[in-house]
């Protein structure tokens, strides 16, 4: 009996000190993944406190005139941040409106209809598309794309919609082949890559038996599509029209050498104009003084705001989504 | 400054500089672009001669001004100077190394380098946009021969702020009052016409792209690259082209020895040769460096540059300085840049 509780309690205490094991090590894990996410809280309260503190200095001198100003004189240090707000949110749409039914269209395309050959050869060529660096995409756009159309599409733009009534307004001018328009081309062949991917990653969680059953009771491509892709993967389409939409905000390279960079408000869409992120990367190296720095502080603080913004409704979008469909 | 821009430069300038440093006596230098490739080849010739190196990052003038102040490299460089009460304020002290200059440069058929000449104020209403053709009265009194087209004219600027841009608009200030109340000078400005392009070589591509475009770039360029540039009318009334004799001129007539800093702006500098809109580029040291060892390197190393450097710059298209203002530099190291001790750091 003696030697049987011995060996009972050995055996029992390994067992304890195993689990305690465990348990350390799980807790261990635990704190480990804790300390990583708090990680990234920290960081991010470290840039937007180091943002606001940076663009104290411009806030005390414009207050809330900064947002509405269009002035944006180095030289007076009058400062305004409305003209690249615009420009901003106008080639980040102008990407949008290009970049969203080409991107669902090719990975409509590659998951539905493109023969299997093609499919690797197709999504390969996109993922290239994505990993080409942005200042690329700058030069090609300056010494390609804009002289491109500036011959070939701004006069048949201009001329088309000169008699109609608001579309004449937003193609008028002169046309110089950089200014809005093309950067908002640019802006879309850039986003263009992400959206397709993640669309078509989506696309493909699609379950098959929901496909084949709708194929089964008849259904055209055309209704599977609309019907039973498009519905079961809204979630995940939004989320990537999203982090699109957020590439095209921050961009900054491609942008800059395309768009004329003019601090300006102009409704022509050929005009030149700016963006945030290309104000900041054209002048914050020459910025002489602490309230030219703090104005281009101020701006980047801005298009965080902006940024948070849109993913916050992108967010709540979302939510409301799940919410009818519980319904 | 606030400390978040203090801190986040010295960052920039730390990541910026350790992966050169490898060499002890390394001098590192940071600031305006435009001399970067004369700096980038002396410093090549010096390593050879002397074996001690010189790192230069070439990261602008404004980011040049405010490592200085900063104190985290041993010497800035800058295309605008400081005014001479900044440089007491800072305690610091400037100095010139080479000259260039701006140049107008045009996309007009018909039209060859040198065929066409402008004056300032002419260029000054063509930039606020109040001359909008090419034939204009204004340009067509100025040019009675030439066949100018009614084209509009594309103005063509900087986006990034830049010292090309400062020379640029400090001579259309001072042969325009509209200019310099509208607008002003600096490395950057409020422009009232045309499109922004980066760099010299986005004003240069767009220029080249659009008819009846006028932009500016730096002397070097537009020559390299053999553009359309127009001939100009100087104080004298004289009509000068762009050349290394031009710009000479024009750094030799200033008034040096009368300027406290070396702040001389040359443009509309006198002399019936004198390149309207040439401009020198200054260094920047401390008159008390913390460093005294790297303050007295770089020392050595410009009066180096400034006694054999001549020829490199000049086939690099800068302009090297006159003697006389060489002799001036070097009596003002001697009386302003001191150890902590008080002793001159260059023997």
């Amino acid at each position: 009996m003696a030697i049987d509780n011995a060996a009972r309690d050995s055996a029992e205490t390994r067992l304890a000190k195993a689990l305690f094991g465990f348990k350390l090590r799980d807790n261990a894990f635990h704190l480990l993944t804790l300390a990583a996410a708090w990680t990234v809280l920290l960081l991010l309260g470290g840039v937007i406190v180091s943002l606001v503190a940076g663009s104290m200095p411009a806030i005390k001198a414009f207050g809330f005139n900064f947002l509405t100003s269009e002035a944006w004189n180095p030289v007076t240090e009058k400062f305004g941040a409305m003209a690249p707000i615009y420009g901003t949110v106008v080639t980040s749409l102008i990407a949008m409106i290009i970049a969203v039914p080409i991107g669902l269209g090719i990975a409509v395309f590659l998951t539905e209809l493109c023969p299997y050959v093609l499919r690797r050869p197709i999504g390969i060529a996109i993922e290239l598309l994505a990993g080409i660096p942005s200042i690329i995409y700058g030069i090609w756009g300056l010494f390609v794309l804009a002289p491109f159309v500036q011959e070939h599409i701004q006069p048949g733009l201009i001329a088309f919609f000169a008699d109609v009534p608001v579309l004449s307004m937003l193609f008028a001018g002169p046309p110089y082949g950089i200014g809005m328009l093309t950067a908002g081309v640019i802006l879309a062949i850039m986003v263009l890559p992400i959206m397709s991917s993640i669309s078509r990653d989506v696309f493909e969680t699609v379950p098959a038996v929901l496909k084949e059953s709708a194929f089964g009771i008849g259904c055209t491509t055309w209704e599977v599509v609309r019907f039973i892709v498009i519905p079961y993967t809204k979630v995940g389409i939004i989320g990537g029209v999203m982090l699109g939409l957020g590439r095209a905000l921050g961009e900054t390279m491609a942008v800059t050498f395309v768009i004329g960079n003019a601090h300006k408000i102009t409704a022509s869409l050929l005009a030149p104009g700016t963006t945030i992120s290309a104000t900041i990367a054209n002048e914050f190296t020459e910025a002489v003084g602490d309230l030219y720095t703090s104005a281009l502080i101020e701006l980047g603080l801005i298009l965080f705001v902006i940024t948070f913004f849109i993913l916050a409704i992108s967010r709540y979008m979302l939510m409301r989504m799940h919410q009818q469909e519980g319904r | 400054m606030t400390l978040f821009l203090r801190t986040s430069l010295a960052a920039v300038a730390i990541s910026v500089v350790t992966g050169l440093s490898a060499v002890a006596m390394d001098i590192s230098g940071a600031g305006a672009t435009f001399p970067f490739p004369i700096y980038a080849k002396w410093a090549d010739t010096y390593k050879k001669e002397t074996g001690n190196g010189l790192n230069y990052q070439s990261i602008g003038s404004g980011g040049g001004i405010k490592q200085i102040k900063a104190k985290t490299v041993t010497f800035g460089a800058s295309d605008m100077p400081l005014k001479p009460e900044e440089l007491m304020e800072a305690g610091l002290v400037q100095f010139p190394t080479v000259t260039g200059g701006d140049v107008p440069v045009v996309n007009l058929e018909g039209i060859k380098p040198g065929e066409l000449v402008l004056d300032g104020p002419t260029i000054a209403k063509i930039f606020l946009g109040e001359i909008k053709t090419w034939d204009d009265p204004a340009i067509k009194k100025l040019n009675p021969k030439a066949k100018l087209p009614s084209q509009a004219i594309v103005v063509v600027h900087r986006s990034d702020g830049s010292g090309t841009t400062f020379i640029w608009t400090d001579y259309l200030s001072k042969v325009s009052p509209d200019w310099k109340s509208k607008v002003g000078a600096s490395t950057a400005v409020e422009w009232p016409a045309g499109i922004g392009a980066k760099g010299n070589e986005g004003v240069a591509n767009n220029v080249i792209q659009t008819k009846g475009a006028i932009g500016y770039v730096e002397y070097a360029y537009a020559k390299q690259n053999k553009m359309t540039y127009t001939d100009l009318i100087n104080k004298d009334g004289k009509s000068v082209a762009p050349d290394a004799e031009s710009f000479k001129a024009a750094a030799a007539n200033a008034d040096w020895a009368n300027a406290p800093g070396f702040y001389q702006i040359l443009t509309d500098q006198p002399g019936a040769k004198s390149w309207p809109i040439a401009g020198a580029t200054f260094i920047l040291m401390h008159k008390v460096p913390e460093d005294a060892a790297a303050a007295s390197e770089a020392l050595k190393f410009f009066a180096w540059a400034y006694d054999k450097g001549d020829k490199a710059a000049e086939e690099l298209d800068y302009v090297p300085l006159p003697d006389s203002v060489v002799a001036l530099i070097k009596k003002t190291w001697a009386a302003e840049i001191k150890s902590a001790d008080g002793k001159p750091l260059l023997n």
